[in-house]
């Protein structure tokens, strides 16, 4: 492999033609934002993730709450419940992320293009974001109606914390996963397989962020520790991704 | 000055060769057509031309620059149609080449200009699924050709068309008439007499090797006709 980490940040300035059509390079960001409009555009055009992740999680809890036959469930199993749905719902997400890219030539037409590579792991990560924040959104009030016992006000700050550090992790490693496994024959398979026990440090760390949230007449914040391992993990999964993730798009 | 050098290039997919000790040059300007059955290596060629793909033997050089450790110098000079369009079929023409102005950094009046060159103002705010394949065919080679390439790497441009439509992408795809622009071409045709006419240099390959290497005004259509039996 070629060290195309190195060169692709000085791909625009040389590769603009000497004459011809005029042409300003994007830049990263630039390029970040046209993936991202693109990535949106599609999915606001198929809703083919946001919707079917809302909708799995709420029927996830609607199966939740009859198999524990309760209707308020609060603590380490409020977290559990959350997290454990909440991961599966954005696997939904993961698995469909470069769909089309892969079925429509979408990956050959960004290569082609003088654009830092790396813009690729941002957007996605980014429109996977959104997409589980769209999906946080539906689903934890959802779970408060449903099966929540202790009222969620009071935690709700802290717990929005716990969401976007276990979002950012979700993003960054679900992006990873999927344009591994987008090239796979087993995609919908292999996704989740590599996935989930990634994922898992980020379920523990959630669950014992959120878990003293959901707890009845609880005062305090959450355990620092682990909302300082959560944000650790994140830093340390997006530098691998960062690193890596030229080479996942080479030939 | 030289388009394209390639030397004892080989590709591999697995255990199959799909290309195998091809050497060739072509100068600035100039137009290469590839000839050869099914399977014969001529998408890879193009696919290890555009830099989607890295040759396992052999050193490659487009427009001056050495794949694949060069290829982000030469990436934004190449214009690719394929088979596939490159195009997201829930977006409009419009959207789809504004995505690509985007990467390449190209206006938007350049997207206005090529919906326009290719007949498709009217029908620019239809997703492309809506579209009919010659239609879709017009868009891809509006996006090919966006950035204004040195380098069109084509395969079939004219598949899908009807000879109106033919007439109409004919000044983005052919020869170019600008001298100060020399455009070089490598086309990829099924149909080995409009190659040749069309062609200062034909190459034929027969399972990923080199048959024919020669001027195109020394070639005749017999003789290429021979790579599709």
């Amino acid at each position: 492999m070629s060290a195309s980490r190195t060169e692709a940040p000085a791909a625009p300035a040389q590769a603009a033609p000497a004459a011809g059509v005029p042409r300003r390079p994007p830049g990263l960001a630039g390029t970040v934002l046209a993936l991202m409009r693109k990535e949106l555009l599609v999915e606001l055009r198929t809703l083919e993730s946001v919707p079917g992740m809302a909708l799995f999680a709420v029927s996830t809890f609607v199966v939740f709450h009859f198999a524990l036959k309760a209707s308020a469930i609060a603590g380490n199993l409020a977290a559990g419940v959350l997290w454990v749905t909440l991961l599966f719902a954005a696997m939904l997400g993961v698995n469909r992320l470069f769909v089309a890219d892969a079925e429509q030539g979408g990956f050959d037409g960004f290569l082609l293009a003088p654009v830092d590579r790396s813009a690729m792991l941002i957007a996605k990560a980014g429109s996977l974001l959104l997409y589980l924040i769209a999906l946080e959104l539906v689903a934890v009030p959802a779970f408060a109606l449903m099966l929540l016992g202790p009222p969620i006000w009071p935690s709700l700050p802290w717990l929005i914390v716990a969401l976007g550090l276990a979002d950012l992790g979700l993003a960054v490693i679900g992006t990873f996963v999927a344009a591994l496994a987008v090239r796979t024959r087993s995609r919908d398979l292999i996704g989740p397989l590599i996935a989930l026990p990634l994922l898992v440090p980020i379920a523990i760390g959630a669950s014992s962020i959120t878990a003293p949230l959901l707890s009845a007449g609880q005062q305090a914040g959450p355990p620092a520790r682990w909302l300082l391992l959560l944000g650790l993990y994140d830093l340390v999964f997006g530098l691998i991704a960062y690193a890596v993730f030229d080479f996942l798009l080479e030939d | 000055m030289l388009a394209l050098r390639l030397d004892r290039v080989a590709r591999r997919y697995g255990e199959r060769e799909a290309l195998s000790g091809l050497s060739l040059t072509l100068e600035r300007g100039a137009t290469l057509a590839v000839l050869g059955s099914n399977g014969a290596g001529k998408t890879t060629l193009l696919r290890l031309l555009s830099t989607l793909l890295r040759p396992h033997e052999g050193t490659v050089e487009v427009l001056g620059s050495a794949l694949p450790s060069q290829a982000w110098a030469v990436r934004g000079k190449i214009g690719l149609l394929g088979h596939e369009p490159l195009l997201y079929r829930e977006l409009t023409a419009r959207e789809n080449l504004t995505y690509h102005a985007r990467l390449h950094g190209v206006g938007k009046e350049r997207v206005e200009q090529m919906l326009e060159a290719v007949g498709l103002s009217t029908r620019s705010q239809e997703p492309v699924k809506a579209l009919s394949r010659g239609m879709v065919q017009r868009v891809a080679i509006a996006r090919a050709v966006l950035h204004d390439p040195e380098l069109l790497l084509l395969d079939e441009p004219r598949a899908n068309l009807d000879p109106a439509a033919s007439e109409v992408v004919e000044p983005l795809i052919g020869a170019g008439t600008d001298p100060s622009r020399p455009r070089t071409r490598v086309l990829v045709s099924h149909d080995p007499r409009s190659g040749i006419e069309e062609a200062d240099v034909v190459l034929g390959l027969r399972d990923g090797r080199c048959e024919l290497l020669a001027p195109a005004d020394e070639v005749d259509v017999e003789r290429a006709m021979e790579l599709y039996r």
